[in-house]
């Protein structure tokens, strides 16, 4: 989902070159950049919107999941789905903590997200209609979430390295409890197995998406590669995801929703359909299925917790003077 | 936006006793005793820690990675404070 969060990236800079020289050579020299470390500020600027995006994604990410805890089959899977919703939550904190490094406030970040001046993953303006959505999602999005994050574990930017490396250590479990999910459904009855059918059918293509636009379209990549905030190509990404996950369906018993998924032997990988790229950038650019839904979830906790907020900055200050003026009186 | 920022505190997690705290990431509370609470469910998730421990962010003193050569440099230069640079002869063993 993380290519994504370099669409629209302004990597342009103004340093001179000895400045940009020299950082070079630290990022070649495999040297990781910490957040007093003199940086040019397109550096900056392209990992503040990457890794706030990623931030935002995990925190939104948390509302086609947790709609379905109370729902869950069993207590098994409602104690696993809430703490999977638990661990994207935290995830997003991480992240959020790892782009404040870069000078940026909280208080900025949640503004953006809010009013829509950043975004957040694409694939999280799809809704979960049934159960097996969830398992698919863990499996899927999730699978695919891995996919990104293990390649940004080495980051040039030491704080989202070490935010990348902690994510991607818990969420090898959101994965198998998602394919566990299909896979107690495709061993079910046909009906729960055609459930399972239509779930690969509704999530595939979003979960390609993830990936973000083709190399070719890919206009900023350059420089992020250039820098290593970012190390393989989307595509490169997405073949890897793509192979990795069709023998998983085929487990399953599933099919992957492409006519032409074909193994090349050749390539020693599969040949897939082209996505549909109006219905990406439709979605990233706000006209997906959920897009407002989710925008107004997050604006209304934000706005019911305003209070909370306050009464806790309150409180904190009442105390913090009462305990000045005892110290006082003491003296 | 008006909203009045809530404090930054850093987090340090002790794993286990016979290990120092060890830095684990930052949160945003208003006092202490949240930033505690708050430190333990978003960092200590899966046996973690034994002990954590918060301070706020603004507390720390850091040095500036512009004087790194200034205050790191001449202990590179310093070889003899190393145990290599002592030559023993071999029949001596280890020492």
């Amino acid at each position: 989902m993380y290519s994504q969060g370099l669409i629209g990236a302004d990597g342009s800079t103004v340093e001179d070159e000895a400045f940009l020289e020299a950082f070079q050579k630290r990022i070649d020299a495999e040297q990781k950049i910490e957040p007093n470390d003199p940086m040019p500020e397109g550096y900056r600027r392209t990992l503040i919107r990457q890794i706030s995006q990623h931030a935002h994604s995990e925190i939104v990410g948390m509302l086609p999941e947790g709609n379905w805890i109370t729902r869950a089959p069993t207590l098994r899977r409602k104690a696993a789905l809430l703490a999977k919703v638990q661990d994207e939550g935290g995830h997003g904190l991480y992240l959020y903590s790892a782009a404040e490094t870069l000078g940026v406030s909280r208080e900025e970040l949640t503004d953006q997200l809010l009013t829509g001046a950043a975004k957040y993953s694409s694939i999280f303006n799809y809704p979960a209609l049934t159960w097996a959505d969830i398992g698919a999602i863990g499996w899927l999005v999730d699978g695919a979430a891995i996919m990104n994050q293990i390649a940004l574990c080495r980051c040039s930017y030491g704080p989202y390295s070490r935010a990348m490396i902690r994510i991607c250590k818990e969420e090898s479990f959101h994965q198998r409890q998602g394919y566990e999910i299909l896979l107690t459904l495709c061993r079910g009855t046909d009906e729960q197995k055609q459930l399972a059918q239509e779930a690969i059918n509704r999530i595939w293509w979003p979960a390609l998406m993830m990936f973000g636009p083709h190399d070719s379209e890919s206009t900023h990549s350059d420089q992020s590669m250039h820098w290593k905030i970012k190390r393989f190509s989307n595509d490169s990404l997405r073949d890897k995801f793509v192979n990795a996950t069709v023998p998983q369906a085929d487990y399953l018993g599933l099919k992957v929703p492409d006519p032409n998924l074909k193994w090349n032997e050749e390539k020693q990988g599969y040949d897939y359909s082209d996505i549909d790229w109006d219905e990406f950038w439709r979605v990233v650019k706000g006209d997906g299925i959920c897009n407002r839904d989710r925008m107004k979830a997050r604006r209304k906790a934000h706005r019911e917790g305003a209070w909370v907020r306050e009464a806790a900055l309150a409180f904190a200050e009442k105390r913090a003077a009462a305990a000045e003026a005892a110290k006082t009186a003491a003296e | 936006m008006s909203e009045k920022p809530t404090p930054l505190w850093e987090v340090f997690i002790r794993a286990r006793n016979g290990l120092s705290h060890k830095h684990a990431g930052s949160i945003h509370a208003a006092d202490a005793e949240m930033a505690l609470q708050a430190a333990r469910d978003v960092y200590t998730r899966r046996g973690e820690g034994q002990s954590l421990w918060v301070v706020r962010s603004d507390q720390i003193v850091a040095s500036d990675p512009v004087d790194k050569d200034m205050m790191f440099e001449p202990t590179a230069s310093k070889i003899y404070r190393h145990p290599t640079f002592y030559e023993i002869p071999e029949e001596v063993g280890n020492m």
